[in-house]
């Protein structure tokens, strides 16, 4: 008989593997996708009251005092608050009023992982058709892409390193695919 | 490699980042719609050797639909525009006979 579960469990126990880069399992981390109109008083307001961070632009990410606000699309939004998401949500709700808008906690429908180190840009750019040369890809800029055959969302933090949102369901897969990919010896010195 | 130009999240996505839609503008006629009306919905489409619209999701990435117009014979994208609207807009139809002198596509020219 299988125990029962009594506290949230990270996708891959906190997994580690150090090659050309180090890829780490962040752990549990709040996440809240809020859709609505961006340009809307309400989802500015709710911003704030989760992050304390303004409305990012177009493929921005926006670092708050507890929490940061990434652009998902047009008219999405995924807040990252550093404490209780529980709490978080309920501001975020009251912050949204009556507005036409939606927030969900997908907390557990995600798995984030961090990619650092000096071959960072070099791992990923093996990985997703996108471009990450230092002067196209930096600090603050998040890009939702295609890695090998899951999608995910990848942005920088201010340190250069990177963060990788993936599903749950696939944490595994794209985490293997990463050590993989930063195998030793298996650099390309494109960045 | 194709590469079009997401219009809402602002990204040169590459083919394998998107997902086709097919022929765009197709027409569903109704309600009380003729046999032949709703048989050309379903089944009737363009197929040109040359300039061509279609429909295009960015599928890993923001998620989107939007429109494209490209050549099916040099693989040239005219441009992309936005998914809301029922024909194409005068700056790529413009783009296009720039081009394309004397191209059509359906009624539209």
């Amino acid at each position: 008989m299988s125990e029962p579960i009594t506290a949230p469990i990270t996708a891959l126990g906190g997994a580690r593997h150090d090659g050309l880069a180090r890829i780490e399992e962040v752990g549990l981390h709040g996440m809240i996708t809020l859709r609505g109109d961006l340009a809307s008083k309400a989802v500015k307001a709710a911003v704030m009251a989760a992050t304390g961070a303004k409305l990012p632009g177009q493929r921005g990410v926006v670092r708050g005092k507890s929490g940061t606000a990434i652009w998902m699309s047009p008219d999405e939004l995924l807040l990252c608050p550093y404490a209780e998401v529980d709490a978080t949500l309920g501001k975020v709700t009251a912050a949204l009023g009556t507005a036409h808008a939606l927030a969900v906690d997908v907390s557990d429908a995600r798995a984030m992982l961090t990619v650092s180190g000096p071959a960072a840009r070099e791992v990923l750019a093996k990985l997703c058709p996108v471009d990450f040369a230092p002067g196209a890809f930096g600090p603050g800029m998040v890009r939702r892409t295609r890695m090998a055959q899951v999608p995910a969302a990848i942005w920088m933090e201010q340190d250069e390193s990177f963060r990788v949102i993936c599903f749950r369901s696939v944490a595994r897969y794209v985490f293997d695919l990463l050590g993989v990919a930063a195998q030793p010896g298996s650099g390309v010195g494109v960045y | 490699m194709l590469i079009l130009h997401c219009p809402y999240c602002g990204v040169d996505a590459e083919e394998t980042e998107l997902s086709p839609g097919g022929e765009a503008h197709v027409k569903r006629f109704g309600p009380g719609a003729s046999d032949e009306e709703f048989r050309d919905y379903l089944f009737a489409r363009e197929n040109p050797k040359g300039v061509h619209f279609e429909r295009w999701r960015h599928a890993n990435g923001c998620g989107k639909w939007f429109h494209a117009a490209r050549c099916t014979m040099t693989l040239e994208v005219f441009g992309t525009y936005s998914a809301q609207t029922t024909e194409p807009p005068k700056e790529i139809r413009d783009a296009i006979t720039a081009k394309r002198p004397g191209w059509t596509w359906r009624e539209v020219e």
